[in-house]
């Protein structure tokens, strides 16, 4: 870990300024995940940016009966929200579904969607990776490719995206509000937010430098039957193979977004129209342009089943 | 005292303390933090410095050069110690790679600097500066490929084994099986990362490391360091865990040695997470091959295990047929081991080394012919027990009860309810049972202890023996308490010090039995210089009630002591029983999986382990080792696998989020039985060896649950979903 400054911010324009003076600069909240990539030098901020004490940690209804949920609302409490769990299902068993008990009551909603890749070789500094070191290479492809990514993937990078949260929140429409550093704000919807890989890896968000995540909102409920089936070698505190995120209305419409398949949650909203064709046809559609390696192939037919099983799950 | 002839009554048969269920007498150190780990030891009046040591890059080559002259300008630095400055080091006798010198590259994440540091956060950051260039060479990271270049081991593994004529037998058996399993490379993931403190005092060294084996790792050391042997002193008082891990000498200490001489402080090392899969040794993977050939009836007739294992040059097999040696009569059989020339990581002694792999593959063996004969996998087992050694029928085993184990098992667990394979459904689940006979040697190992008696009646045991968290202190207080007449509330323990008695050490589940020995026999001599010192006949003194009594003369222990206090010291040494008499441990794990008829996890419901292990000195913490074992076996079963970059040689999965061990989420429900029994060939304390056990077998009843349940056969380790998915039935 490189030594670096640190600074409290207690309002989102203090965050914005302090990032728009240092490009080196990084916003520190539950540490979860930054700091286990500082100790390791594959983060290296000169400055952090302590952004616990700003008033973001509260859900509220907006006018228009969805949710804004503050970006340091922490895993924990997100998921025992009453409402959250009355109306948005699927998040709450999303959370619940990520990490451990410890790492949630910490974890935000805004580090959360900002979590980087597992890949093992991202974690490895001794070995190329473009997503780490831009140009240097991915040691992913011929390697060890398990748990990386099925669709979506390109020459540079096949890494996934391994927020369960994130996957929720896909499913569901959700839009992230940001702050930029001039003080400008965006409404990113979930859909946009995160990037696949392409020829830069290394760029995983819509965000700019020093954008700052004020809330994640979500629309009114649309009720339905809401399913998070994550599926992990081990019972728990593990990552996604693949999850299906669903919410299944009795029509036989509905939403899906998978996770551990892509760079970012995998959600194709015209594949939706074969929801009531079932899981094999959705399946396909969804996986259509799929681009495995021998040795995660089986995530192809793994998102399928465990679709399969999430609808017959909605219809009983 | 030498132990020639099986044990006959002694004071350790009065089972007033020996036997009873005592908690942890160090357990309350430990939950309040007072147990003194390595990297913890704190004397105020020391400034420690902090090494942060530095692994290779590459897995096989030569160091060409290293640049610490950016780290050298880094706050806080003390001072770096490459692999180039202290150049070519004598190996220590047990490491088969080097830990530290010279510029040969044998593995990944090999040590090449220590850098050390006012702070910890300064030396890692120093650390991350060093610039090493390398000249990479060729290796040699896929057992598979390099199975066909792999050469028969050194005679001294015993890697060829026979008797009768196995080839024909086999052509004429009437079923037969040939089948091939594979077992992956698996990381001890002990809990506590290895540590060391260093601190030099003119050409002596005080190092307080974590150690299973004080006396191996001193010896090693020295050698390392290229000194004498005596001016060596090493404290493991308390580990986190070993699993075979910490068997053999280590880098840290090293590194901290020479940090600490070239700073001229006391040095901190600890190996960070991602360093200990592909610095220190692993499991090595193996390929198995098993024949079995059987009459109709069940009958064994041929039997032949084969096994590929691989590990650097100078280093052994993984002894993954041994167990089928004297697992099941048949009078023809055969073993045999190859070893390939691997460039990855030392594989070595990993819990129940040899058994662990070999019974993942013989079990499910068992089960597939138990199956193709049209038997219940219990009774297949039980019609092929022997009571002899098979390849030499005149050695009896000296006690060896598997059919009573197998029997229990299967009705405390309800075995009768086990259903045809793919046949029993729950909702979304398949369920299946599986058995597994457990199997592991009961080894035994010179042990040192001493005892003594002071003033106020207290009976200190002073050994260099372990605590891994397999609860010696407490076994050993019970056994000094038993001996001496007095309860473990008058007993103190000291372990894991180099000027204690060398003991057995904590390693092939030979600790116990062989420490608690060591204790006896020290007792023994101290029972003799009390009865001596009053005068006593030694013959018909009692010691009870903190009391020695002769005929009708009383004295209290303390008294007897005066204030010069009184020491017995001993060595357990082991005469030819084990020789005469094949001794090992046996039992029977009965597993209960749900496999998800989707996804194909598969999730473990229940377990039961039924333990033939001598005499049990302590049901709470023999309990322990078993389900810790059996909590192993289950991650050996279902998701621990050191995944092998076969390109640039290196385990790629090198930390706690990729190398997945079971989590109580894994684990719903465990149960325990120990057979009632004693062996008085093994030891005066007439017990075994029990800390592996429950480990040999446990993988390979998990997996055939999960035949049953699903009717597919996974041959090779782990069993993850992706191996099963293909042949799931249809669910879309
Ligand atoms: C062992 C382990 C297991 C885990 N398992 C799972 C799992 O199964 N499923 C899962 O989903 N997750 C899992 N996680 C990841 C965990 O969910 C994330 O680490 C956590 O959500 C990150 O939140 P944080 O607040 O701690 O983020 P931090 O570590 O503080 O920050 C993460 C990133 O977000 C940026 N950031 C934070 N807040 C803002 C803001 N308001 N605006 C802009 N940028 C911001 C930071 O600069 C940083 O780049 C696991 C983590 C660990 C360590
Ligand atoms: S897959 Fe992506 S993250 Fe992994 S090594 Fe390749 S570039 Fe890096």
């Amino acid at each position: 870990m490189r030594a670096f400054t640190y600074e409290r911010a207690s309002s989102v324009e203090a965050a914005a300024v302090a990032a728009a003076q240092n490009a080196d600069a990084k916003f520190i909240a539950g540490g979860t995940n930054l700091l286990d990539l500082m100790k390791l030098e594959i983060e290296k901020p000169s400055h952090l940016i302590d952004v616990n004490g700003i008033d973001l940690d509260t859900i509220e209804r907006t006018q228009d009966g969805g949710l804004r949920i503050g970006a340091l609302v922490r895993n924990t409490d997100l998921a025992a929200d009453v409402t959250v769990r009355r109306d948005y299902g699927l998040l709450s068993r999303a959370l619940v579904a990520g990490a451990s008990g410890q790492l949630r009551n910490k974890a935000t909603t805004a580090g959360n969607l900002l979590q980087r890749t597992r890949c093992p070789y991202f974690y490895d500094p001794n070995q190329p990776c473009n997503k780490r070191n831009p140009g240097s290479g991915c040691s992913a492809i011929g390697g060890v490719t398990r748990h990386l990514g099925v669709v979506g993937v390109s020459e540079a990078c096949l890494a996934t995206h391994p927020s369960d949260m994130a996957v929720a929140m896909r499913a569901l429409d959700a839009v992230v509000e940001t702050v930029k550093p001039n003080g400008e704000k965006r409404s990113i919807p979930m859909a946009d937010f995160h990037r696949l890989p392409g020829d830069t890896p290394h760029i995983e968000t819509a965000l700019e430098h020093g954008e700052f995540i004020t809330n994640v909102v979500l629309p009114s409920p649309i009720g339905g039957k809401q399913i998070y089936r994550k599926v992990r070698d081990r019972a728990s505190y593990a990552f996604a193979l693949v999850s299906v995120a669903a919410v299944i209305h009795s029509d036989g419409s509905g939403k899906v977004a998978v996770g551990g398949v892509a760079h970012k949650p995998w959600r194709i909203e015209a594949a939706e129209a074969e929801l009531p064709n079932g899981a094999r046809a959705m399946a396909s559609a969804l996986l259509a342009d799929a681009r495995p390696t021998e040795e995660n192939k089986f995530k192809i037919s793994l998102t399928e089943r465990t679709l399969a099983a999430v609808l017959s799950e909605a219809k009983g | 005292m030498q132990f020639e002839n099986p044990a006959t009554t002694n004071p350790i048969d009065q089972l007033k303390v020996i036997g009873k269920p005592i908690h942890r007498i160090d357990g309350e150190l430990k939950t309040t933090g007072r147990a003194m780990y390595a990297y913890e030891w704190h004397d105020p009046n020391l400034r420690y410095a902090y090494g942060y040591p530095v692994g290779s890059a590459i897995a096989k080559g030569q160091v060409t050069s290293i640049d610490s002259a950016a780290a050298k300008k880094a706050p806080g630095i003390l001072g770096v110690v490459t692999t180039l400055d202290v150049g070519d080091l004598q190996k220590g006798k047990l490491n088969t790679a080097k830990l530290f010198g010279g510029s040969e590259i044998q593995h990944y994440h090999q040590a090449v600097a220590v850098v050390v540091a006012e702070t910890f956060e300064q030396a890692r950051a120093a650390a991350a500066l060093i610039m090493v260039d390398y000249a990479p060479e060729k290796g040699a990271f896929d057992l598979r490929v390099e199975m066909a270049n792999a050469k028969t081991p050194d005679p001294s593994s015993e890697p060829d084994s026979s008797a009768g004529d196995f080839h024909k037998a086999f052509s004429a058996a009437a079923v037969t099986l040939d089948a091939e399993y594979t077992t992956p490379d698996q990381s001890h993931a002990m809990m506590e990362p290895h540590a060391s403190i260093a601190a030099w005092n003119g050409d002596e060294v005080t190092v307080w490391t974590s150690s299973q084996m004080i006396d191996w790792w001193r010896s090693d050391f020295a050698i390392t360091l290229g000194m004498d042997k005596e001016k060596v002193h090493l404290m493991s008082p308390f580990i986190g865990g070993g699993f075979g891990g910490k068997l053999f000498l280590r880098a840290d200490p090293v590194l901290a040695a020479f940090a600490a001489k070239a700073v001229g402080r006391p040095v901190k090392v600890a190996l960070p997470r991602p360093m200990i899969s592909n610095n220190t040794t692993h499991r090595p993977a193996t390929i198995q091959r098993i024949r079995i050939g059987a009459e109709r009836d069940g009958k064994i007739t041929a039997i032949a295990h084969e096994s590929w294992s691989g590990d650097l040059p100078g280093g052994g097999p993984e002894t993954a047929v041994m167990q089928t040696r004297l697992l099941y009569a048949g009078e023809n059989r055969m073993t045999a081991m190859k070893l390939a020339t691997l460039d990855l990581p030392e594989g070595n002694a990993m819990r129940a080394p040899g058994e662990a792999p070999g019974l993942m593959a013989l079990e499910i063996a068992v089960d597939e012919m138990a199956e193709k004969l049209g038997m219940d996998p219990v009774e297949f087992r039980i019609k092929n027990d022997t009571q002899v050694d098979p390849e030499n029928p005149d050695r009896p085993f000296s006690h060896r009860d598997l059919i009573g184990c197998l029997r229990r098992g299967a009705e405390k667990f309800g075995w009768d309810q086990r259903t045809n394979p793919a046949t029993r459904r729950e909702g979304n689940w398949m369920i299946g049972m599986g058995v597994a006979a457990a199997f592991r040697n009961n080894l035994v190992m010179p042990s040192g202890a001493r005892v003594k008696l002071d003033q106020d009646g207290i009976v200190t045991v002073e050994t260099d023996m372990t605590d891994i968290g397999t609860g010696s202190y407490t076994i050993i207080a019970q056994t000094a308490a038993e001996m001496m007449g007095v309860g473990v509330d008058k007993v103190a323990v000291q372990l894991g010090d180099s000027r204690f008695p060398v003991s057995a050490g904590s390693g092939g589940q030979f600790g116990a039995n062989s420490a608690t020995s060591g204790v006896y026999a020290a007792c023994v001599k101290l029972r003799e210089a009390i009865a001596s010192k009053l005068g006593f006949n030694s013959a018909d003194v009692k010691f009870e009630n903190g009391e020695v009594k002769s005929g009708n003369r009383v004295v209290r222990l303390d008294e007897a002591a005066g204030e010069e206090g009184l020491v017995g010291e001993d060595t357990i040494e082991w005469g030819d029983l084990t020789k005469t008499h094949q001794q090992s441990t046996f039992g029977g794990h009965f597993v209960e999986v749900g496999v998800d008829v989707a996804t194909g996890e598969t999730r473990i419901r229940r377990m039961l382990a039924v333990c033939a292990a001598g005499r049990i000195l302590n049901p709470i913490t023999a309990r322990s080792q078993v389900i810790g074992a059996m909590t192993m076996g289950a991650g050996g079963a279902l998701f621990e696998e050191l995944a092998v970059d076969t390109r640039h040689g290196f385990f790629v999965n090198h930390d706690l989020a990729g190398y997945e061990v079971p989590v109580h989420a894994d684990i719903p429900h465990q149960e325990v039985i120990f057979m009632d029994e004693i062996d008085p060939y093994s030891s005066p304390m007439k017990a075994k060896g029990v800390g592996e056990l429950g480990l040999c077998g446990v993988s390979a009843a998990i997996a055939n649950a999960t035949y049953n349940a699903t009717g597919i056969r996974v041959r090779n380790y782990p069993i993850t979903l992706d191996k099963l998915i293909g042949e799931l039935p249809n669910v879309a």
